[in-house]
């Protein structure tokens, strides 16, 4: 290594004296400033109509500085939070992982990196797409694929294969360990689906059981809220994931399979042990339900943990109402049912089978026999439809029907009698429970099927879920949706088909119900039965008189306070499908409610 | 001895701080020197002005979370932070990061050292009056932080290498613009060498002072361009366990066995060449691909996990091995990391025994040369 030293050398730097200077003027640096890069991490903005107020961005923060500020102003609506984050630059670090993880792609930084002030209080903000000054910020740093820090994509669930239609086996296989655990990983537990979820169920936490591995901790959560754990593993409305808000970017967290994970996953003792831990001593008094269907069964759940004796009233031979006699073997096997049921019989409720109110029972003989009674007696009938030819005995209905498969693959019952050739009408969920159920026993019977539904509503405005009309299909059902069934065709006392036409619109100009029809376009649909699933209702001739006129009734549910009193009869409770119509998430939160108002009531009366 | 006597005699050693003010590289922590006329007699470092405690808040912070943390710990050259961590929870986790990072990240590696002892040696113009050399090593030093702000968005804490690879792909034209630099830079060297290497003055204040002999080397463990230059070893992490891709470019090592400060001095100036070097290397071979990060667990950095173990990783920082040990219990943040600060020997044990006998206007010019960075001592 030369080290050469020269009196000279340094001099030669004053050739830099005629040369440009590197340094930025003054003028430059106030009046034309430099633009900041285009990945500048400045200041951040935040576009408030896209952000989601889920906190993920608050979570991730290495130096804490975004705290969620409630904001009360902000309207309402399912998967977003009514708070907004604001950021103390006082401890940013201008990392940008909060716009790596942000859900809704809202939160952004910008170009801008001066702020002065003599107000410290001005270096805390809550961001809005003007930024820190109010002014029009240009762009920096922004999240792209490569710096995304969210899991978007859901792990696909699998089904059984085409083959499944010759039985009833459980269409959806469940994740394994691997799956959920990945799965459970995606979560940002910013709680969204629990403010959703009918029953307010403590989803963030409990997805977070099986990311620790504590399905024991899992059951517990699911039971605070929901004693229907597996039912609603399999075939719950999931509402949550709807709102997830890993949907604004990506799909949405399988909630109800994670769900169904924990109940199937949890070593029977733990289970029990999780699903009991809440119930006390019988001390307090003596409820009867009415109807063991979901709601029914949520409400002598809690009125067990309340300290009740619970009666439930069944008028069925087997307890469980839609979920026993309703939802078909390969979407709720039977396994799932008994598993809740006996959890509930655990939890000391009496089951009383085979008595109809109205008919083994009275209301009022409830009444005088009880503390309070709580009504949870679902639409128990098929809403009837008065087309030509529907008088005929080959005229079936949703609700009697599914009943009596669901006991022939119980095995109590025999087969009903199911034709070669099938039109059902309706476009729901209880349609394809229906169409898929007879194909499954026409491929048993005759080893082919010839299923036809039919139904007012073109395919992509069928209430029904998609998962349904695709499964469907792949089963081999006939599709002839958006037309309407115009009469059933009967040729010497047997049908010999379904007419329908072309449905142009359903409601007219000022939004009521006037199907409009394509006269040029209709058919026969050739079949020897027809099954009609457009709708349930509730049966109500138990009320006396005088509850009958005193009771508000509206598009066939009662009319009852929000904690599911009856304004007029103050002993008498209701929940279900009577109070917010047909689906089960309701249903537990209805009985839930529904139980601790009569703990409420019956306290006071006590007094 | 009479009473007067006895008074000039405990007036004789004065106490002296260099330090805590903030005047660059040295000096953000204390040194309490005691000092007869100009000579230093007695050192005794102070630190802790500077400990934000680090490595406890890293245990309280998700394994992402601590990207932004650590760069702090050395703040004149962040990266090798982000490199250490990234290297050892790639390690715990077991994946493989894409080929294009390992060339990214080796060049935000390189890029920062040039920065750094650009630094450095303007660093010399302040204790030794030649302020020029200041102003020109920190103006094109400025011009590195550009090509780090396009890249990476920010001047100097990065936050880019990350467990996984690197946050995004390079920008447009970025190879380009760095070319276009490295080029400039290359043709601004010879005049610092005239400036400030041949400089009369430099060689007066540098040349047979601040001695490390290669006993004290071992004595302390001090390892970079300190142990390179007094025992002739070409003792480089980048040389004997590679990281990155190191292994795939040629570079070499400059060692000396004379360890005075002005060697020290020459051997930063011939680094920069050689990262001048790698650098270029770099640009041509570049893959042409997009992949440049892959995630280090299932799920969402919220949720990331490490799994069980313990690693300790090292990189060739500007100022010698750089190491951090990690140690996981399979959780979402980490149990325990513990950081090897390069300069630690000679920062600490170093200032506090072989400081003393040098002149009160070496201390700077003893922390500058002998690679001491104060925030990574105190961490």
């Amino acid at each position: 290594m030369k080290k050469s030293k020269s009196l000279l050398s340094p001099v030669k730097a004053w050739k830099y004296l005629i040369k440009e200077p590197v340094t930025v003027s003054k003028k430059d640096i106030f009046l034309t400033p430099r633009e900041a890069s285009d990945r500048y991490r400045g200041f951040h903005t935040n576009d408030h109509t896209k952000c989601t107020g889920c906190g993920t961005c608050s979570d991730i923060c290495p130096t804490d500085a975004i705290n969620m500020i409630e904001m009360p102003d902000i309207e309402f609506e399912d998967g977003k939070k009514q708070e907004r984050p604001a950021i103390d630059y006082g401890r940013c670090s201008f990392c940008g992982l909060c716009v790596d993880i942000c859900v809704s792609d809202s939160l952004h930084m910008s170009k801008e990196y001066i702020h002065l002030s003599t107000d410290p209080n001005t270096f805390y903000f809550m961001p809005d797409e003007n930024g820190i000054h109010n002014t029009p910020q240009k762009t920096g740093y922004t999240r792209d694929d490569v710096s995304d820090l969210l899991d978007l994509d859901r792990y696909e669930m699998a089904h059984e294969g085409v083959m499944r239609k010759k039985s009833f086996i459980e269409v959806v296989k469940g994740f394994s360990l691997q799956m959920a655990l990945a799965e459970s990983a995606r979560c940002v537990e910013c709680g969204v689906c629990t403010a959703t979820c009918p029953a307010q169920m403590n989803i963030p936490e409990y997805i977070r059981s099986i990311y620790d591995g504590d399905l024991e901790e899992g059951i517990k959560q699911i039971y605070k809220t929901n004693p229907l754990a597996n039912v609603c593993g399999r075939i719950c409305t999931h509402k949550c994931e709807t709102a997830c808000v890993l949907g604004n970017r990506g799909e949405p967290i399988a909630i109800r399979w994670l769900k169904r994970y924990i109940v199937d996953n949890t070593p029977a003792d733990q289970y029990e042990a999780a699903a009991l831990s809440y119930v006390s001593e019988k001390a307090n008094g003596k409820v009867a339900i009415v109807g063991s269907g979901p709601s029914g069964l949520s409400c002598a759940y809690y009125l067990s943990t309340l300290g009740y004796e619970v009666d439930v009233y069944e008028k069925k031979a087997l307890p469980g109402g839609v979920i026993r006699y309703g939802g078909p073997e390969y979407r709720l096997p039977e396994k799932s049912v008994i598993k809740d049921i006996s959890m509930i019989e655990k939890a000391g409720v009496n089951f009383l089978c085979n008595q109809k109110l109205g008919t083994d029972i009275s209301l009022e003989a409830l009444r005088d026999q009880y503390d309070s009674v709580f009504l949870g007696i679902g639409f128990s009938l098929s809403r009837p439809l008065p087309l030509p030819g529907s008088d005929n005995n080959e005229v079936k209905y949703a609700i009697e029907f599914l009943g009596q498969a669901r006991d022939y693959v119980r095995g109590i019952r025999q087969m009903p009698d199911i034709h070669e050739r099938i039109a059902v009408i309706g476009g729901g969920n209880v349609a394809f429970d229906v169409a898929r159920t007879l194909l499954r026993l026409q491929e048993e019977k005759y080893g082919k099927s010839h299923v036809t539904m039919a139904s007012l509503e073109a395919r992509d405005k069928l209430p029904a879920d998609l998962e349904e009309i695709e499964e469907g299909e792949e089963e081999g059902l006939l599709y002839n949706f958006g037309y309407g069934p115009q009469h059933i065709q009967i040729e010497e006392d047997k049908i010999a088909g379904l007419h329908v036409k072309k449905v142009n619109s359903i409601f007219d100009s000022e939004g009521k119900f006037n199907p409009d029809y394509d006269e040029a376009d209709q058919h026969l649909i050739e079949a020897t039965q027809v099954y009609i699933a457009i709708g349930q209702m509730a049966e109500y001739d138990f009320f006396n008189e005088e509850m009958q006129s005193n009771i508000e009734m509206f598009r066939g549910q009662v009319k009852v306070e929000p904690n599911g009193q009856f304004k007029d009869y103050p002993w008498l409770f209701a929940g279900g499908d009577i109070v917010r119509g047909p689906d089960i998430i309701n249903a537990v939160d209805t009985g839930h409610t529904a139980a601790k108002s009569i703990d409420e009531y019956i306290r006071k009366k006590r007094k | 001895m009479n009473e007067n006597t006895h008074e000039v005699n405990k007036l004789k050693e004065v106490k002296l701080f260099l330090g805590p003010q903030h005047p660059g590289m040295h000096g953000n922590y204390s040194v309490h020197m005691y000092v007869d006329g100009d000579i230093i007699k007695k050192t005794r470092p102070m630190p802790g002005m500077l400990h934000r405690g680090f490595e406890k808040l890293m245990e309280r912070k998700l394994w992402m979370s601590n990207t932004a943390l650590i760069p702090r710990i050395c703040v004149i050259e962040p990266d090798i932070n982000e490199m250490v961590y990234a290297m050892g929870v790639e390690a715990l986790c077991g994946i493989e990061v894409p080929e294009k990072a390992h060339w990214i990240r080796m060049m935000i590696l390189e890029m920062a050292r040039v920065a750094t002892h650009l630094f450095a040696l303007g660093g010399i113009g302040g204790p030794t009056g030649i302020y020029t050399s200041m102003y020109w090593a920190v103006a094109e030093r400025d011009l590195i932080l550009d090509l780090f702000e396009t890249l990476t968005g920010a001047r100097v804490y990065h936050i880019f290498i990350v467990p996984g690879g690197v946050r995004k792909d390079l920008p447009d034209g970025f190879l380009g613009e760095l070319s276009e630099y490295l080029n400039t830079l290359e043709k601004k060297l010879p005049d610092f060498q005239e400036l400030l290497l041949k400089h009369p003055v430099i060689h007066a204040r540098t040349k047979d002072n601040i001695m490390l002999p290669a006993s004290v080397v071992h004595d302390l463990g001090v390892t970079g361009i300190g142990m390179r230059s007094a025992t002739g070893t070409p003792y480089d992490l980048r040389k004997v366990k590679p990281y990155a891709r190191y292994d795939q470019v040629e570079f070499d090592v400059p060692t000396a066995t004379y360890s005075d400060a002005l060697t020290r001095i020459h051997i930063k100036f011939e680094e920069i060449k050689q990262s001048i070097r790698i650098l270029k290397q770099v640009i041509e071979k570049m893959p042409n691909t997009t992949d440049v990060k892959v995630p280090f667990d299932k799920g969402n950095a919220l949720k990331w996990k490490v799994p069980a173990g313990m690693i300790y990783t090292a990189v060739e920082s500007t100022r010698g091995e750089y190491g951090y040990f990690i140690v996981s219990d399979g959780k979402e943040k980490p149990y325990r990391i513990a950081v090897r600060g390069a300069s630690y020997p000679q920062g600490l044990l170093g200032i506090e025994k072989y400081l003393p006998g040098h002149r009160i206007d070496d201390a700077p010019l003893w922390m500058d040369t002998m690679g001491v960075c104060s925030p990574e001592i105190d961490r």
